[in-house]
């Protein structure tokens, strides 16, 4: 049974008001931290080594310490819970069931980085969430922990709840300024970069919601305590939203010991693959990340048992590996069609491209248009090539990451099925008669109970 | 005397010069001139915010700078990079930048309706022009192309938003040059047109100068629609006293008659100065304007065929950077033997003349 | 056409919430109050009415409401099903559950039924893979759908119209 931080108490009646989280022990991360100097809490979330957990995986304390401090000039921490990777609905679920711990954790953040006027920007059709988030805030302020002179420390905050529109975008954190400043969701061109110019031109902080709720055990048991449950640079614990053809989809936390094998096959967590079915191919990460298949999923190209944490997902780096991500983790069974799921990938990626830079606007449709030709009997084996060719193209030259979320999952599909499209190409018949594809990259794996 | 200010010293496709702090790498390229800096289809050096989308001026930075020499590992856009002192920066010398161009173009152009046989545009689009230098001759896009709702824009500005690239410059200018705006990018992704939403003029007093932005032929000038293609015009400077604007323009002229004016433009398709409707829509008589000469004109330019004076001759980089002469189809001396080799007609001051062959 | 007191102060409020001068931010926030009190969509009449309130340019605002999804600039349908057609929900059948409500309620994806009670869209994914295949009704999810549970959620709709709900 792995160690859990974010999501021990989720499961308590009544968790999600004031009351019972505060006689479980709620706030008491905002009491210590107000003892400290803000500097100091910072200090505790860089020992820590927490890293975003919005699926850059980029260390928190470093982009902490990167916000510029002019005197004069107010700074805003931004909480980043447009959630919208294919595969991901891990803080949908913390908020839905444990508000308050957001609540506690952006207190403690926005006291460490002297934000007064603290933003939720949150996806618009996570549109009933808003409404116990700002229930959340309220019993927050009522009980002392928002407003003027928070429990005598001087320190003022106010926090407010502010709901998208419908746009992926949108969680690319210079898109979601734009956004949240009443504008298209346009990412900007970095740098500047929000830690010197970010929300109406001040210094400011975007932070995904797991990340800054991470920063509640971080301050109760210390950042040192924290760096110790895991292992190498994958501390702490992480939340990891599982779907697709598995017995038990939801979220786990888990506390980055464990291996994908036992993820997948544990009763603890997806309970195996559905209908007695084989394991085909996962996208640990959300849906941008490469796609792997079953083989490689299990072990490393070395032969490693693969883990379920930053390093060993990524062992291999794209031509035999993944990448963590969001922790969007989506299984496919042997029915499924590995052509049939990049398109609607893909379909995604050109419904979400926001259209400023020219490869994304026109190379996901283009991506899209292909792929629809290929799963529906009419592509050529060139096409595969051309598809290749587009992608690398795409990737590395656009403005912000949805360019690169666009091509990967293009490109890892092709790296690893290859014969799966060429199947589609010369059965031409049989691929519009059937809803999947070829079955043999399955491999028997018995369930380690 | 003032205080001496530090210089960055760049090297840009191994050629190394001193800017000033703050300087981009765009505009540090386009000081060293010629083959160097790096096609723009969306900065505008006088548009505020302008550039970074159209990813065609992307380059490879092999030495961020002196202090911190690690290469950067994505190209940048050098429209909006600053150079650092010690940068290394490789345009046409890396062949990363080249590919990337190149695919650059063809996702520019793949949703391009290739009209340019009908398109006013033709012979001072930038598309082409990219087209030329840096996309393939076939394409591998077999899908029906996009198309939009037609929109009319008023008596002034005709807009065909299938050869739009989204560079947004007709947005800055809306909002920096003139007193409001009321067209801009309608929807997203894919489908993001120039629109007004609901149908509308445009027709505020500067607005005329989203023509001379626009790299393509997506809006132009509708008092001129169809009436010649610009190679048969010959372009001559004048200004008159106008209280609006500078007056400073560029009349086109067929014969006698003036066919349209537009802003003055330099080297790299910029307007010296904004100019006002009245300047750019009413006044179409020789008798409005102060007559300055003829505009000099790049002899790479079609513009410049059949004109023979004032003809500028672009700087040419490449024998220093790639150590060959510029790749040209067809080298007259190859198969004719009127010209002398020795004799470059590019030199010439004027129309070529058997004198000049007989010196 | 004009909020309700009620609206004004609860735009009021969120005008609030920004710094001053930054009233252009409360922009999406208020599109949806708009959406909501006008008709379940955006005219032009409404987003003129939105800028005057918020001191914008329309066209600002018609930038704005064209680029997010949830905004709609056509009447839609009393009960609006979207349904997310994503990966995670088409590995679980949301294929299958959209051709059949198409069948069921005679529309395709992007239209509204002729007595203009439903309006069948698919989406792109919703942040519910794991509870797939779903789909947004309003303010909320519909999860773990199936044949039946869609039968049900048409038959509660219809229910809720003759309430006069």
């Amino acid at each position: 049974m792995g160690r859990k931080l974010l999501l021990e108490k989720a499961h308590i009646e009544g968790i999600r008001y004031y009351d019972t989280y505060r006689r479980e022990g709620g706030y008491a991360a905002v009491e210590k931290a107000l003892k400290m100097t803000p500097d100091e809490v910072t200090d505790q979330v860089k020992k820590s080594g927490l890293r975003g957990r919005g699926g850059a995986g980029f260390p928190t304390g470093m982009k902490w310490s990167f916000l510029a401090k002019p005197e004069g000039v107010p700074r805003y921490l931004v909480c980043n819970a447009d959630e919208s990777e294919p595969g991901t609905f891990k803080d949908r679920y913390l908020m839905e069931h444990i508000p308050h711990l957001l609540i506690e954790g952006l207190i403690v953040s926005s006291y460490a980085l002297g934000s007064n006027r603290t933003y939720i920007y949150i996806r618009g059709e996570y549109a009933w969430i808003v409404d116990i988030l700002e229930q959340a805030v309220a019993e927050a302020k009522k009980n002392g922990w928002l407003g003027n002179n928070i429990k005598g420390s001087g320190f003022n905050l106010e926090i407010y709840v502010h709901r998208g529109a419908g746009a992926y975008i949108c969680g690319e954190e210079t898109a979601l300024i734009e956004s949240l400043e009443g504008k298209r969701g346009n990412p900007r061109i970095k740098p500047p970069f929000p830690a010197v110019k970010g929300l109406w031109d001040c210094p400011t902080v975007v932070n995904n919601v797991e990340t800054l709720a991470a920063v509640v055990p971080i301050i109760n048991m210390g950042g040192e305590e924290y760096a110790k449950i895991g292992v190498g640079k994958s501390t702490g614990t992480k939340l990891i939203s599982a779907c697709g053809n598995i017995n038990k989809p939801g979220v786990y936390e888990i506390d980055m010991t464990i291996s994908v094998e036992e993820f997948i096959y544990s009763d603890e967590y997806c309970g195996g693959i559905a209908n007695g079915k084989r394991l085909k191919a996962c996208i640990p990460g959300g849906s941008s990340v490469p796609i792997l298949p079953a083989n490689l999923l299990l072990k490393t190209a070395k032969g490693e048992t693969r883990m379920m944490n930053y390093e060993s997902l990524a062992d291999g780096g794209f031509q035999t590996g993944s990448m963590m991500g969001s922790g969007g983790f989506i299984v496919l069974d042997e029915d499924q069609c590995v052509v049939r799921h990049t398109l609607t990938l893909a379909r995604f990626y050109r419904h979400e491209s926001c259209g400023q830079c020219s490869p994304c606007r026109e190379g996901t449709g283009w991506m899209e248009k292909i792929l629809k030709n290929i799963e529906y009997g009419k592509g050529k084996m060139s096409d595969i090539d051309l598809l290749w060719d587009i992608q690398r193209r795409i990737e590395g030259n656009t403005i912000c990451p949805l360019g690169d979320a666009a091509a990967w999952p293009v490109a890892a599909a092709i790296r690893h099925f290859r014969d799966e499209f060429e199947w589609h190409v010369t059965n031409r018949e049989e691929c519009l008669k059937r809803n999947y594809g070829l079955a043999n990259y399955a491999e028997p794996i018995k369930a380690t109970a | 005397m003032a205080e001496e200010k530090k210089l960055f010293k760049v090297t840009i496709d191994n050629i190394t010069i001193e800017v000033e702090p703050g300087t981009t790498i765009l505009n540090a390229a386009r000081m060293i001139g010629g083959d160097v800096a790096p096609p723009a289809m969306c900065y505008y050096s006088k548009l505020k915010g302008s550039g970074g989308k159209c990813r065609t001026c992307l380059v490879e930075v092999a030495q961020g700078s002196t202090a911190d020499p690690r290469p950067m590992p994505k190209l940048v856009a050098s429209c909006r990079t600053n150079v650092m002192d010690g940068m290394v920066v490789k345009n046409i010398t890396s062949e990363r930048v080249l590919d990337a161009r190149n695919g650059v173009v063809e996702f520019l152009l793949i949703n391009h309706p290739l009209d340019c046989p009908i398109c006013d545009q033709a012979g001072e689009c930038h598309l082409q022009d990219l087209s030329y230098e840096h996309g393939k001759a076939g394409t591998r896009y077999e899908f029906q192309r996009r198309t939009f709702e037609k929109h009319d824009l008023g008596p002034y500005i005709q807009l065909h938003m299938t050869r739009c690239i989204l560079c947004y410059r007709c947005v800055y200018v809306a909002d920096q040059v003139t007193n409001k705006r009321v067209h801009g990018v309608l929807d997203r992704g894919d489908h993001a047109e120039i629109a007004t939403y609901i149908e509308k003029a445009l027709d505020n007093d500067f607005i005329g100068n989203v023509i001379d932005v626009c790299p393509v032929g997506a809006l132009t000038d509708k008092t001129f629609r169809f009436k010649n293609r610009v190679w048969f015009l010959k372009p001559v400077d004048a200004h008159r006293d106008c209280p609006k604007c500078a007056g400073k323009v560029t009349l086109w002229y067929r014969g006698d008659e003036v066919f349209r004016v537009t802003g003055r433009k330099d080297q790299w398709g910029e307007v010296h100065d904004w100019i006002c409707n009245e300047c750019r829509f009413e006044k179409k008589k020789t008798s409005d304007w102060v007559i300055e000469g003829p505009t000099r004109v790049s002899r790479h330019s079609v513009i410049s065929a059949n004109h023979y004076v004032n003809v500028a001759k672009p700087e040419e980089k490449l024998p220093q950077i790639m150590g060959r002469p510029p790749k040209i189809t067809l080298n007259i001396h190859d198969i004719s033997d009127v010209n002398k080799p020795e004799i470059h007609l590019s030199e010439l001051p004027g129309p070529a003349h058997s004198d000049d062959f007989n010196k | 056409m004009e909020f309700s007191a009620e609206k004004l102060a609860k735009v009021n409020e969120i005008i609030a919430r920004y710094p001053e001068g930054k009233q252009k931010s409360a922009l999406l926030p208020v599109l949806h109050l708009a959406q909501q009190e006008f008709g379940g969509w955006l005219s032009v009449e409404t987003m003129d009415y939105v800028a005057s309130l918020l001191k914008l340019e329309p066209i600002e605002v018609y930038e704005v409401a064209t680029f997010y999804s949830m905004y709609n600039l056509k009447p839609v349908g009393k009960y609006m099903f979207e349904v997310c057609q994503t990966g995670p929900c088409m590995l679980r059948g949301s294929d299958d559950i959209i051709k059949y409500i198409e069948d069921k309620l005679g529309i395709k994806p992007g239209e509204t039924t002729a007595d203009g009670m439903f309006t069948l869209k698919t989406v792109e994914c919703l942040g519910a893979c794991g509870y797939a295949p779903m789909m947004q009704l309003g303010k909320h999810y519909r999860e773990h759908l199936t044949k039946e549970k869609v039968d049900q959620i048409i038959e509660e709709c219809r229910r809720n119209a003759a309430a006069g709900n």
